[in-house]
């Protein structure tokens, strides 16, 4: 058995139209290599579910997204993430606007094979009017009436962590694994890039079994990419590179922004990227965030 | 208790902020926000020591922690509350009380942080998004500290786009359980307002000094309604005052009010 794949096998292994979700939280720990390996392919019609940072405002920038299920998209010190900003103003996008803690539920529905789980949010605001959400009623004494948030079911799963083996075993370190690990149990197939790939993770790093925050059999393929979460943060790794995220941003208020971030920063292989945005040694000397 | 000889409009509403939190025990304090994160740190050091609250990230502290550029590993964790167990644990179970700066509230509490004016398929200014207000404001209690009290955040109508609930008799959907949606205070440049009024109406419960009720009724869309009593809001002590330097040692308390007034006494 031996899952790992190079980015190229990656990105053809999805398809136009698929559901995608994407795994990390705003700017933080985001599978950036595989997101820039889909803005360099022909997909197209896709459906984001995420926790939203950059990825989502250079998807829908590049015309990737069809439809957006997300929880929030912001930069964290730049709250407002200005190609989602672009594309909602235009009206360029079919949402699903979620509370957080219901795009959570949904993929946990999901990952347990549930058509919904009951939950209380949502009910009272115009999340539930806007998506249509429908109610069910408890069928014991309480009677009480729930919202029924509907399983969030993925096609793929794209995450990013520190290190995974060939047969998919993965290990994320840091604070906060974030819903990393329902990403991949909603997901028919997951794809894990990381920032090292090892032959045997028992034969590597045993002692840091409890950081494998979901099991090998809903890992499909891993792909080796050093420092694959730039520009968002990698704690403890590196941090994210605000300098990037803000000069990206300001692309946006310049005409042709997107086509020449996409052109000279993106660029045509994820090989000369780094080259691109000042070296790996610059990147990975990105201080940790201090919040 | 001395009251410091001078103090600026901001520490002052810091002072009245922290208030929201008094006596609410154990449970997660959050202040998004540079004055209510520090108004939850002053809560923390004086009146209610029992309150946990967060470095802002994944981990829960003891001692407040300071806000802006320091040390990565000067915080001290004494727990961990990462955004994978917070729903579980601290919004869900009703274990919190936030302090939040919504873009608008409507007369019945209900506040938009998702976007402004258009539609939904189309709004004319997209902001973040819901975020947690419909489940925080369904599970846990919470405050609102508003900068700039005007009619643009206290709304005429409803909000634009209902994040949070409030008490609107109209979004209740039959059968479902309200129980817990408890809002408390709203601290603005203006006055400090709670939910106090007929049917949980905003009434004005503090006026800083030199504010009146009219000049408050003129800032606001809605009809407020007057406490019986309406005190001055306090000036800080020298204490309060010696923690919100320590918790705040970049001064960035200096940007988050206008021209950063100066505060008055009664």
């Amino acid at each position: 058995m031996n899952k790992q794949l190079t980015i190229e096998e990656f990105v053809a292994s999805l398809k136009s139209g698929m559901t995608i979700g994407i795994g990390g939280w705003g700017p933080r720990r985001k599978p950036m290599a595989l997101v820039r390996a889909i803005l360099r392919s022909d997909l197209t019609d896709l459906t984001i579910v995420a926790y939203g940072g950059p990825e989502v405002g250079m998807l829908c920038a590049a015309g990737k997204v069809k439809k957006l299920i997300f929880g929030f998209v912001s930069m964290d010190a730049i709250p407002l993430e200005p190609y989602f900003r672009k594309s909602r103003e235009a009206g360029a996008l079919d949402v699903l606007e979620l509370d957080e803690g219901m795009l959570q539920w949904g993929l946990k529905a999901a990952a347990f094979r549930l058509p919904f789980l009951p939950t209380h949010v949502g009910l009272g605001t115009d999340v539930m009017t806007h998506g249509g959400f429908k109610t069910v009623q408890s069928p014991y004494d309480d009677g009480e009436v729930l919202l029924a948030m509907p399983a969030l079911k993925l096609d793929a799963a794209l995450l990013h962590v520190h290190r995974a083996d060939r047969l998919g075993n993965i290990q994320a370190l840091g604070p906060d694994t974030y819903y990393d690990e329902w990403f991949a149990r909603a997901a028919d197939q997951t794809f894990v890039s990381a920032e090292e790939v090892v032959e045997r993770m028992d034969h590597s790093y045993p002692e840091d079994a409890r950081a494998n925050i979901v099991e090998r059999c809903f890992i499909h393929g891993v792909i080796a990419a050093p420092l694959g979460a730039h520009p968002t943060s990698m704690p403890p790794a590196y941090g994210w590179d605000m300098k990037h995220l803000k000069s990206y941003a300001d692309s946006a208020r310049e005409d042709g922004g997107w086509d020449r971030y996409l052109a000279e920063t993106i660029g045509a292989d994820e090989a000369g990227y780094f080259d691109r945005v000042g070296g790996k040694d610059a990147v990975t000397a990105l201080p940790l965030p201090i919040f | 208790m001395t009251t410091a000889p001078e103090f600026t409009l901001c520490e002052q509403l810091i002072v009245a902020a922290s208030e929201a939190w008094r006596g609410n025990g154990e449970l997660v304090a959050t202040g998004i926000g540079p004055a209510p994160r520090l108004a939850a740190g002053l809560a923390k050091l004086t009146h209610t020591p029992q309150l946990m609250m967060t470095d802002g990230e994944a981990y829960l502290v003891e001692d407040p922690v300071p806000l802006g550029p320091r040390g990565y590993d000067d915080l001290k964790a004494a727990g961990h509350l990462p955004f994978s167990r917070f729903f579980d644990a601290a919004v869900w179970s009703g274990k919190r009380h936030a302090m939040v700066t919504p873009s608008q509230i409507d007369r019945f509490g209900q506040t938009n942080i998702s976007y402004l004016g258009g539609t939904y398929d189309r709004p004319k200014v997209q902001m973040l998004g819901a975020r947690g207000f419909p489940g925080n404001s369904i599970c846990h209690i919470n405050s609102m500290f508003i900068p700039q009290h005007s009619k643009r955040v206290f709304v005429e109508g409803e909000v634009d786009m209902v994040s949070s609930v409030g008490y609107n008799p109209a979004r209740r959907t039959p059968g479902a359980n309200f129980s817990r949606v408890d809002l408390r205070l709203i601290v603005t440049d203006l006055c400090v307002m709670d939910f106090g009024g007929t049917d949980n109406a905003i009434r004005v419960v503090m006026l800083h000094p030199g504010v009146t009720f009219e000049q408050v009724q003129e800032a606001t869309g809605f009809a407020l309604e007057a406490a019986t009593e309406i005190r001055d809001t306090p000036a800080p002590t020298a204490e309060q005052l010696a923690i919100i330097a320590r918790l705040d040692p970049h001064g960035l308390r200096a940007v988050v009010l206008k021209d950063n007034p100066a505060g008055k006494r009664s």
